[in-house]
């Protein structure tokens, strides 16, 4: 086995879960992620002030559109009800958003930026749309797992493709990922659009793709199916949560995953191919990616309008949830679920647009992602923050020594 | 390839000349097929282009390895231009190819990537990524037409729109210069952010209605001199005043950063900031005013969109420019007449786009594909790689 590695700090460590969690808590723990959403959700609060709407009570609307307060046992009859439909749009969309997490996350752990997944998660549901709709008359089952497999595999080859450019000719993965979302963009939009090779059958003037059939859409298992349950699609993401976190930490992959990740030049001196990686890692990526897509198409969308490809802002909310979820596999689904919620709170279907507009609020969603971003890059402002406010702390109960307190 | 070679080298060809004939005998190739030559058979052109992979590849060998492979590209790219516009009807043709309107759409088209590109070349000589163009140049947009809107005057618009591009250049360099955050994380962020608060006050401000249309727009400039000149007069005798100050801005760029003590400054902070420190520059402040006015050129091309080209706001409509900019400094070799170049490439490519629907509807909206899958071809360094400033991407720390 190899020597255990702080996946946040990047230096060995001593294996006892006591040391394990000081070592996690040095680096921040869970207190920086939890202190950098809060204050993205305090500036958000304020660019709500300003603009003269009442922050607190937008904040509430929100939180009641994302139907967590199901989980509160006080909450009863009618509330209970509307809570549980909320709820089960909050999770249909934290689905996908734990997928893009991972892909942006695994890459991010390679050393690399995945901004593709965007057009990763749109080719995705471009396969699985033209899978999903032809091919008529195949067991359920089976052309279910074929879609999959078709979305799955675009992805990874979008993906890939950036990795390749990576590893021969060098080129930055950042700029041609972003290239690849707008040319996935174009192609779906071009497939789809009047006239287009994909265009459905029945009806000439519009631009949307054939429906899948029946048999693939995926079972509901909460909800009415007809009203937009939630399907399955949930499980196979914490699924794919724990197999990315199998892949990381338990393989040989992932080993040399993490490696190239830490120091290219100290993996490649100790005899593995970075190039290899590169475009090893770009491929699981897009695969997340793509599954997202696929997911997305047999749920709950059934079909593609080319409208549909170009709102889509899934994939790029990967990398907040990814860096807000310090590209761990816990942390992924935690913060999916928190952009999840913030997605389906602020939708035009869940968010009371008396007391806050709708399209105000998606783009609140979008300036919160940004903050959380922002935050994140620069970890030291968090931290920095933290240490000064346990300093305070610190003197005011006339302080032990600051090693002690370490030890401890 | 070696007879070419001695060819050129008895016709006392170096292979500088080598690599400039390739480029141009390619872009022949394409040329006479198309109005007003029309040639209607592909074999002239395929001969061109097969002369310019040649001398391509005879000038690579000859040690202009950048060029030569562009040759070779503009060969390649040529002929099979030309094999498409043989197989094309006239018609169709000569409604695509009107040079001089395609001039003037390419120049439209290259202005803001122009403002970007110049912007980039600013913080990344002073050693800092900017993937924060989009969004600078987001917010430029916006708080132009708001600007020209709230105060009726397009010039305190594209103040205002320059201001809102600085003042998210300053907030990216705070970030990445004083609380040394990655670069290219932080450069996102700005991006959803911009995206964010634009959208924001958009709707906040205008909600469904949109602009208003009355805004005050930069003004264009008539030259009445060359107005009816036959090709000039159409291709640049009106043109937005904006589109002039870009072009303007490519020699007083270049000016400053070869031939002034600040522009020597700024780049050996980009290159060697421990040795700039040492002789008493200071590094930290070089960069900071750097990378705002990066916003501020960043802003200004946004400015250009919305008070300019489009006259009007819509969210996102700055649609990758800002990455695309991103990529001219790359192709330019972070050059400011290397990014004039690459601009013009890429306005060009995006006037023919627009002028596609002649032929195919649905593949028209393919076509808007095209800028970049350029861009990829470009950062994959088909054309040859060229070296980043060397300290880009390092935050500095004073010892």
């Amino acid at each position: 086995m190899s020597e255990p590695v702080d996946q946040l700090e990047g230096t060995p460590v001593a294996q006892t879960p006591a040391s394990r969690l000081a070592a996690y808590m040095r680096g921040g723990g869970v207190t920086v992620p939890l202190l950098t959403a809060l204050l993205a959700f305090l500036l958000g609060g304020l660019v709500v002030l300003v603009t003269g709407h009442d922050p607190i009570a937008t904040y509430k609307a929100i939180f009641e559109g994302t139907g967590f307060q199901w989980l509160f046992p006080w909450v009863t009859g009618v509330d209970r009800e509307t809570a549980a439909l909320n709820l089960q749009q909050t999770l249909i969309l934290t689905t996908p958003l734990i997928l893009v997490g991972l892909a942006v996350a695994f890459a991010f752990r390679a050393g690399l930026f995945n901004i593709g997944g965007q057009g990763q998660y749109i080719v995705g549901s471009i396969a699985a749309v033209w899978v999903g709709s032809s091919f008529a008359g195949m067991p359920g089952f089976l052309h279910i797992v074929l879609a999959v497999v078709a979305a799955c595999l675009a992805g990874a080859a979008w993906a890939g493709l950036a990795g390749f450019l990576k590893a021969t000719v060098g080129a930055n993965e950042v700029i041609s990922t972003i290239m690849l979302n707008y040319i996935a963009l174009w192609l779906g939009v071009y497939l789809f659009s009047l006239g287009g090779p994909l265009q459905n059958d029945r009806d000439a003037s519009l631009p949307v793709s054939n429906d899948v059939v029946e048999s693939v859409h995926l079972p509901v298992f909460w909800g009415d199916p007809v009203l937009q349950g939630l399907h399955i699609g949930l499980f196979v993401a914490l699924a794919a949560v724990g197999i990315f976190w199998l892949i990381l930490n338990r393989s040989t992959t992932g080993y040399e995953v993490r490696a190239v990740g830490l120091n290219p030049e100290a993996a490649r001196y100790g005899g593995m191919s970075v190039a290899k990686n590169y475009v090893l890692v770009m491929a699981i990526c897009g695969l997340f990616a793509g599954l997202a897509g696929a997911l997305d198409v047999l749920g709950w969308q059934f079909r593609l309008a080319t409208n549909d490809i170009q709102i889509s802002q899934v994939g790029f909310l990967g990398i907040a949830v990814a860096l807000l979820g310090r590209n761990t596999a816990v942390g992924t689904i935690a913060a999916a679920l928190l952009f999840g919620g913030l997605l389906s709170g602020t939708s035009q279907r869940n968010l009371d647009p008396t007391i806050f507009e709708p399209e105000l609020a998606s783009n609140l969603t979008t300036i919160i992602q940004g903050l959380v971003v922002l935050f994140v890059s620069a970890d030291v402002l968090v931290l920095g923050m933290l240490r000064r406010g346990r300093g305070l702390f610190r003197r005011r109960r006339s302080a032990p020594p600051a090693e002690l307190e370490a030890e401890a | 390839m070696s007879t070419a070679t001695a060819a050129a080298r008895r016709a006392g060809l170096s292979a500088k000349q080598l690599g400039w004939a390739g480029v141009l005998l390619g872009a022949i190739a394409w040329y006479i097929t198309l109005p007003p030559l029309l040639v209607r058979t592909a074999l002239p052109s395929v001969v061109l282009a097969l002369v310019a992979v040649a001398a391509g590849v005879a000038s690579a060998r000859g040690g202009e390895i950048r060029l030569g492979r562009g040759a070779v590209l503009a060969g390649v790219a040529g002929g099979i231009g030309a094999i498409v516009a043989t197989k094309s009807g006239e018609a169709n043709l000569e409604k695509v190819f009107v040079w001089s309107a395609l001039f003037a759409a390419m120049l439209r088209f290259a202005t803001p990537l122009l403002f970007g590109a110049l912007g980039g070349i600013m913080s990344e000589r002073s050693g800092v990524i900017n993937v924060g163009l989009e969004g600078m140049m987001l917010m430029g947009a916006f708080f132009g037409i708001f600007g020209a809107d709230v105060f009726g005057s397009w010039f305190v618009g594209v103040l205002v729109g320059i201001a809102a591009g600085g003042v998210l250049g300053f907030v990216h360099a705070v970030f990445s210069i004083a609380l040394r955050a990655d670069q290219v994380v932080s450069g996102v962020a700005i991006n959803f952010l911009a995206a964010g608060i634009t959208g924001y006050v958009f709707i906040a401000h205008y909600g469904d209605q949109g602009t208003p249309g009355e805004v005050p727009s930069v003004p264009d400039v008539k030259l009445p001199l060359i107005e009816d000149v036959a090709f000039i007069g159409d291709a640049i005798g009106e043109m937005s005043l904006l589109t002039w100050m870009a072009l303007l801005l490519v020699p007083v760029i270049a000016v400053y950063l070869y031939r002034t003590p600040g522009g020597l400054r700024l780049r050996s902070v980009g290159e060697k900031p421990r040795a700039a420190d040492s002789v008493g520059i200071p590094v930290l402040r070089t960069r900071y005013l750097a990378v705002t006015a990066s916003g501020c050129l960043a802003g200004l091309g946004g400015v250009y969109l919305s008070l300019a080209l489009v006259h009007s706001f819509n969210q996102g409509m700055t649609a990758g420019r800002g990455f695309i900019a991103l990529a001219v400094v790359i192709f330019g070799a972070w050059r400011p007449y290397g990014a004039l170049a690459g601009a013009c490439l890429f306005g060009f490519s995006s006037a023919v786009a627009q002028r596609l629907p002649a032929f195919s509807e649905s593949l028209a909206v393919l076509f808007q594909a095209l800028p970049y899958v350029l861009v990829l071809i470009v950062v994959a360094g088909l054309i040859g790689r060229s070296r980043p400033p060397a300290a880009i991407g390092v935050p500095y720390v004073k010892e």
